[in-house]
């Protein structure tokens, strides 16, 4: 019988180490990857939970008629804007009886937050009830307590080179020792706009003002890049015409987003004055910007489509727009909406065309349709990482979170109606 | 059988008739001065070897052809006497009068029932909710597939069987009422089995409808159809009544076909 070699050659081995070298360059490569991704997420989720906890100072306050409403009119905007700094001076002198000197007395105040009367404005005309009662109420603390609080600024420094005198240590610790100071979860920053004042700083204006534009943004750019995909694909003949469209949508996908800002600028605001900062030039910016996509990706689902279905909606005698939108278009649907989402993710995350038409102004009022001014959340960012107060450092971290927590979800909706809406034929 | 066919012919003129089909694609002709009549409720199969251009013809008569943007069809093609070409000629009226099946089965990705009331639907052929489900069953039964999914129409078409997909098709394009059906090749992706039932439904509807098919297989066409028609190269080589082409063919092309020398 003849023997037929069956054991490893040399030949053999070297492709088995080829074959294991390669899959352990890919290993490696994604090991890289990912050890990127891990290093990014943690940094930013590292610097940024702080800002999900705000410090919070006890104090009993006597909220006196005389001050807040000497009119005892009642009126909630009024109550809103009352005068409640002596209120607060009165409330902290109760809270540290030794401390007589005006010094001392400012700086008590100091370890307030500026927007400390804010929020006593906001408590007193949400429930004019506490007018004349004493009440013990938690309001937040200046950022640098706050910070102080987070361990972030170092007590054995020189006392000159910190924001905070031994003295005003001394006090936190005092209202340490009676349980009167704490770190509580920042729903502030969740229910606020901009501010100056970090510790008073929120993102549902930037939030809003991202969700307002995204709005626009789809309302416009998904009919649209729809249409086009399906005539495009289904009625335009092919001509150098067509072939010429779609060289030039393909380019416009690669166009750098700063040229569709330049673009919204001079035509929607200078041509059309459109109101600037607002989330429907901004829509309109991002719309030019996600329209390609949109386009590539529609048609790129309608090609997917086999012909054959197309064939049996023209044997019966279905018209073309039939044949398109009864079969072809609902069997695109899941891949058309996937690159919509997708399309509408990287518009989320746009900054430099919003930059160009405005929407990078200080806004503290929360936008509440899309012709008030607003910012957006990748711009909020922008903004917040060029503050020079310490307290937006982590701010900026946690609307990172927050920007990436929404990119997220975009994303896997975009997977889940993929995976769900799918056919197989 | 001859004579009496042949009496048929006298008597009835055939429904379909064309006459010098050219079709081109781009520059590439496809089809060379076919003229071919098709007599009403029989079977008329169009066989040759692959690329001699029987599914393009067959394409023609009820102008699939036109969905192609390069493809190019001229000659005289008649359904009951009238142009298909001309100008006061819908396309979609057409097509509902000339039905057509598939070489694979291509339900749409809906349920049983949608698929065969689609065509009824976009032609308002249903009055009614009921008269729709009507048509529906009817189609079905006439398809020889009512009872095997009489249980279960709201489940989607492509989970059926090969076959039974392919008389879905079949229940589809009656269901519109046409005069002519159209098969391109309906049982060349099937199992035998299958095949056999096509084919006897195709016998059984040959009372009520007429079918042109294109077939690959010679022993099909001997068994189903009455006529015959032989292409080669884009020509029309042969036709005439079945029993005559595959017993005793005039051409040398067409005898050397049916006997396995050529496709």
């Amino acid at each position: 019988m003849t023997e037929y070699a069956l054991t490893t050659s040399p030949s053999l081995k070297r492709r088995h180490a080829k074959e294991a070298r390669f899959k352990w360059c890919g290993r490696i490569a994604i090991m890289i990857a990912l050890g990127f991704l891990v290093l990014m997420f943690s940094a930013i989720i590292f610097r940024g939970m702080g800002a999900f906890q705000q410090t919070k100072i006890s104090l009993e306050v006597t909220f006196s008629e005389l001050i807040i409403d000497p009119s005892s009119a009642r009126d909630p905007q009024e109550l809103a804007r009352a005068n409640y700094k002596p209120v607060l001076t009165a409330a902290l002198a109760k809270t540290f009886p030794n401390v007589t000197d005006r010094n001392g007395k400012k700086r008590l105040y100091k370890l307030l937050s500026s927007g400390a009367v804010f929020e006593m404005g906001k408590l007193v005309s949400d429930n004019p009830d506490l007018i004349g009662t004493s009440q013990t109420i938690w309001l937040s603390a200046s950022s640098e307590v706050d910070l102080f609080m987070k361990g972030k600024i170092d007590a054995s420094l020189d006392e000159n080179l910190r924001r905070l005198s031994d003295a005003d240590i001394a006090y936190i610790k005092t209202l340490k020792s009676g349980g009167m100071i704490k770190k509580k979860f920042n729903t502030a920053f969740f229910t606020n706009g901009d501010s100056r004042e970090p510790e008073m700083a929120g993102i549902l204006g930037a939030a809003l003002g991202s969700f307002f534009s995204l709005l626009v943004c789809f309302g416009i750019a998904f009919p649209l890049g729809i249409m086009t995909a399906v005539y495009l694909e289904e009625y335009a003949r092919k001509s150098k015409l067509t072939d010429l469209i779609e060289v030039n949508i393909n380019n416009l996908a690669a166009v750098p987003s700063i040229v569709f800002g330049l673009l919204g600028l001079s035509i929607f605001l200078g041509v059309f004055h459109i109101p600037r900062s607002t989330p429907l030039v901004g829509g309109m910016v991002l719309a030019l910007m996600t329209l390609p996509t949109i386009i590539i990706a529609a048609r790129a689902s309608l090609r997917s489509v086999p012909h054959s279905i197309r064939q049996a909606a023209y044997g019966l005698g279905a018209s073309k727009t039939q044949t398109t939108f009864h079969h072809v278009v609902p069997l695109a649907m899941p891949g058309m909406l996937t690159g919509t989402i997708l399309g509408m993710a990287q518009a989320l995350g746009e900054t430099a065309p919003l930059l160009m038409i405005g929407m990078v102004a200080f806004i503290v009022d929360i936008p509440h349709g899309v012709t008030d001014a607003a910012t957006s959340l990748p711009v909020q960012i922008f903004l917040w990482a060029d503050s020079p107060e310490k307290g937006f450092v982590e701010r900026t971290s946690a609307a990172i979170i927050v920007l990436l927590m929404f990119l997220i979800l975009m994303n896997l909706l975009a997977v889940f109606l993929r995976k769900k809406l799918e056919r197989r034929w | 059988m001859d004579i009496q066919m042949q009496n048929a012919a006298v008597v009835k003129p055939p429904i379909m008739s064309t006459k010098n089909v050219d079709v081109f694609y781009g520059k590439k002709q496809a089809i060379d001065n076919v003229s071919l009549d098709i007599p009403e409720n029989q079977i008329t199969a169009l066989i040759g070897p692959s690329g001699c251009g029987k599914s393009t013809y067959l394409r023609c008569l009820n102008r699939m052809n036109d969905t192609i943007s390069i493809c190019k069809v001229t000659g005289d093609i008649r359904f009951a006497g009238q142009d298909i070409h001309d100008k006061k000629v819908d396309v979609v009226a057409l097509r509902a009068r000339i039905g057509m099946v598939f070489q694979k089965a291509n339900p749409f990705p809906k349920s049983i029932f949608e698929n065969v009331a689609y065509g009824p639907r976009i032609h308002d052929l249903a009055d009614n909710k009921d008269h729709l489900k009507d048509i529906v069953i009817t189609s079905l039964k006439r398809a020889g597939l009512y009872d095997e999914v009489s249980d279960r129409l709201d489940e989607s078409g492509t989970g059926l069987s090969g076959g039974q997909q392919q008389r879905l098709c079949i229940a589809r394009a009656i269901a519109v009422d046409p005069q002519v059906i159209l098969m391109d090749e309906p049982c060349s992706a099937l199992d035998p089995i299958a095949t056999a039932v096509i084919e006897d439904l195709m016998e059984q509807m040959r009372e009520k409808y007429t079918i042109v098919t294109v077939t690959h297989s010679m022993a099909q066409a001997a068994r189903i159809s009455q006529k015959t028609a032989f292409f080669h190269l884009g020509t029309l080589v042969e036709v005439g009544a079945t029993e005559k082409i595959f017993t005793n063919p005039e051409d040398q092309r067409t005898q050397n076909y049916i006997s396995g020398k050529i496709g």
